[in-house]
């Protein structure tokens, strides 16, 4: 009987036998290192005055400018944008890999599910704290500065997001709970705009600023904040590739093969609202990327395997929001676009062919 | 003393729903179910659709807590396991859809090897060479570079089945490997399993609708009847206690003990 089982398989099988993958994925990694690499040294050498190339290489490797003028822009204005656009390209691809695998829905991400409307409504209040003097606790938390402008931010992602893995114990449906998400979002976004209501009008005309969303408000010693706080929510989502694998073939198999379905989601919560909350905090919320990132990785490396997407989606979220940060500086002009701006026009086409490419037309299909 | 393989002691099955803003309720599905399924065999679990095997499967495997009695794999009671030394002790092919993405063949069947993964995921060689085999074991050795999604689905259950058995279980459970499978995969697939609970010594418990496959290959049956009740024998002493025929036979066709086969009766023995 088990002669049936040794019949020939066609020949077709047997070339596509010698895999690929092990190749493809070693040079879409260095493609996209050499990518960060000169993504990093346009976005240090274009802006509304561009340094000469050889100034910039100079700084970069360690040298000084043979100006003194070049020395300044480069230090103190650029280089702290790139690092904020590479960290905050990072942060927002994986936790959007993260929230794509943990809901199961090709369309989830910080910014959708509400984590980043989270990090709003904790950004205005402290805002409206210190701007109105409002009590002790709300004061103090404005009184700590940029670090509980963050840890503000942090718990507001946190908390929508936790808002959302409750109500999934009840709701089963993957695309109900994305639009109980967006339903968060719309409702947190609305709190917000009543606080500002209270808020004195400089200080909501700063905050609308900043929801536009921006690379260029960090300074040196904000990304003493930043960098460590995104380091951390990478290194919980490194904790996780594991289950996240599992949780590829669904709860069910997951649980089968050991996986705690509620420390995994746990741990991914407070991960995505550390990378999620702490970009919010300097950057305002920035959409698609987070949506994006992780289908362009999929896309490029061939693969769902969280081993190899996680690191991916850091490297192409950096690289592609150094170059969204280039374009919206518009290089040799005075003019700056809204972040957000530039990021929906690179994005929204990316969103719209990866729901044609889903063969099946399920929401799903593609991740 | 508690034989290798399964035992079910006095089982009552069922689940609890969680409901937004009222109180849980639990729905019993059936109570009192005593079985064995040993190691080294294949039981198959037969009966009326709405009878309650997968909740019983998914009982059997942890997925879902039983409401009363006991579960025991080689001796041990599942309720005293933790769920992550459960996952090195049963696997399971479940009928959910899944859509795992851009997923190979081998990648989906090394997914088989979480519980024996530390938490980076790392793999050893000896997880490489338990995935090899479990691939050799259902024939999907060929398959092993094609995308999951690309399949047939004789070989999306044949690719389940070799992550499942990747897991390196001492119980392997299935729920319906067979349905949405041509009858060649149905019979190949289903001798695989034979064969594996033979030469792996490993306690196959499958469910099917496929009854007359089941009496052919199974060495051992579970009837889970539409009054949920659960008979355990082997398949002739099942086919002889008439069981099979009060649970199933309907309008002409009748169960012939003897043959094993369901008969469509003449249209004038019709009173």
């Amino acid at each position: 009987m088990t002669a049936v089982l040794k019949t020939p398989e066609p020949a077709v099988d047997r070339r596509l036998d010698a895999s690929p993958r092990a190749g493809r994925v070693t040079v879409v990694f260095v493609a996209l290192a050499v990518a960060v690499a000169v993504a990093t040294v346009l976005s240090v050498t274009l802006g509304s005055v561009t340094v000469p190339l050889a100034e910039t290489v100079r700084v970069l490797s360690g040298g000084s400018a043979t100006d003194t003028r070049w020395d300044m822009v480069i230090r103190d204005l650029r280089l702290p944008r790139t690092v904020t656009a590479l960290a905050v390209g990072a942060a927002l691809g994986i936790a959007g890999l993260q929230m794509q695998t943990l809901f199961r829905n090709a369309l989830a991400d910080p910014f959708i599910l509400g984590a980043s409307s989270g990090a709003s409504l904790g950004v205005a209040v402290v805002v409206v704290a210190g701007g109105g003097g409002a009590g002790g606790f709300t004061a103090g938390l404005a009184g700590l500065g940029r670090a509980g402008v963050v840890i503000a931010a942090a718990l507001g992602a946190a908390a929508v997001l936790l808002l959302i893995v409750v109500l999934a114990r009840w709701v089963k449906s993957a695309v109900t709970l994305l639009l109980i998400g967006v339903m968060l979002g719309s409702a947190t976004t609305a709190v917000v705009s009543v606080l500002l209501v209270y808020a004195d009008p400089q200080r909501s005309q700063q905050f609308l600023v900043w929801g536009l969303g921006s690379f260029t408000a960090t300074t040196w010693s904000d990304l003493r904040l930043l960098v460590p706080v995104v380091l951390g929510g990478i290194a919980v989502a490194l904790l996780t590739v594991r289950a996240l694998n599992a949780l590829l073939l669904g709860e069910g198999y997951a649980r089968s093969m050991g996986i705690d379905i509620r420390i995994v989601r746990l741990t991914t919560v407070i991960s995505a609202a550390l990378l999620a909350g702490a970009t919010t905090a300097f950057c305002g919320p920035i959409g698609f990327l987070g949506l994006i990132v992780p289908h362009l990785a999929r896309m490029a490396f061939g693969t769902s395997d969280h081993r190899v997407l996680l690191p991916g989606v850091a490297l192409l979220g950096g690289a592609l929001a150094l170059i969204c940060g280039i374009v919206s500086q518009m290089p040799g002009t005075d003019t700056v676009f809204p972040l957000n701006a530039v990021t929906a026009i690179v994005g929204a086409p990316v969103v719209i062919a990866v729901l044609i490419r889903s063969r099946r037309g399920a929401l799903g299909a593609a991740l | 003393m508690t034989p290798a393989g399964v035992e079910l002691r006095d089982l009552t099955i069922g689940y609890t729903r969680r409901r937004a803003f009222r109180a849980n309720t639990v729905t019993k599905i059936a109570a009192n179910l005593t079985a064995v399924a040993r190691r080294g065999e294949l039981t198959a679990l037969v009966g009326p659709n709405g009878a309650g095997k997968s909740t019983l499967l998914r009982t059997l495997c942890g997925l879902q807590p039983p409401l009363g009695g006991q579960v025991f794999v080689d001796g041990e009671d599942l309720a005293t396991v933790r769920p992550a030394d459960l996952a090195t002790r049963i696997s399971v092919v479940l009928t959910d859809r899944i859509d795992p993405g851009l997923l190979t063949v081998r990648e989906l069947v090394a997914l088989g090897r979480t519980p024996h993964l530390p938490a980076s995921a790392r793999v050893s060689p000896e997880d490489r060479a338990a995935v090899d085999w479990a691939l050799d074991a259902v024939g999907a050795t060929p398959l092993a570079s094609r995308q999951f999604g690309e399949l047939s689905d004789g070989q999306r259950q044949r690719t389940l089945a070799a992550r499942a058995l990747a897991q390196d279980p001492s119980l392997l459970v299935l729920d319906e490997p067979t349905s949405f499978l041509d009858v060649p995969s149905r019979v190949e697939l289903v001798d695989v399993l034979g064969r594996l609970a033979r030469e792996q010594n490993l306690a196959v418990v499958m469910s099917t609708h496929e009854l007359e496959l089941a009496f052919r290959v199974s060495d051992r049956m579970w009837l889970l009847d539409a009054d949920r009740t659960l008979t355990c024998d082997t398949p002739a002493a099942l086919a002889e206690s008439g069981r099979i025929g009060a649970a199933f036979d309907r309008g002409r066709m009748r169960f012939d003990p003897r043959r094993m086969v369901f008969d469509l009766e003449a249209e004038n023995n019709r009173v």
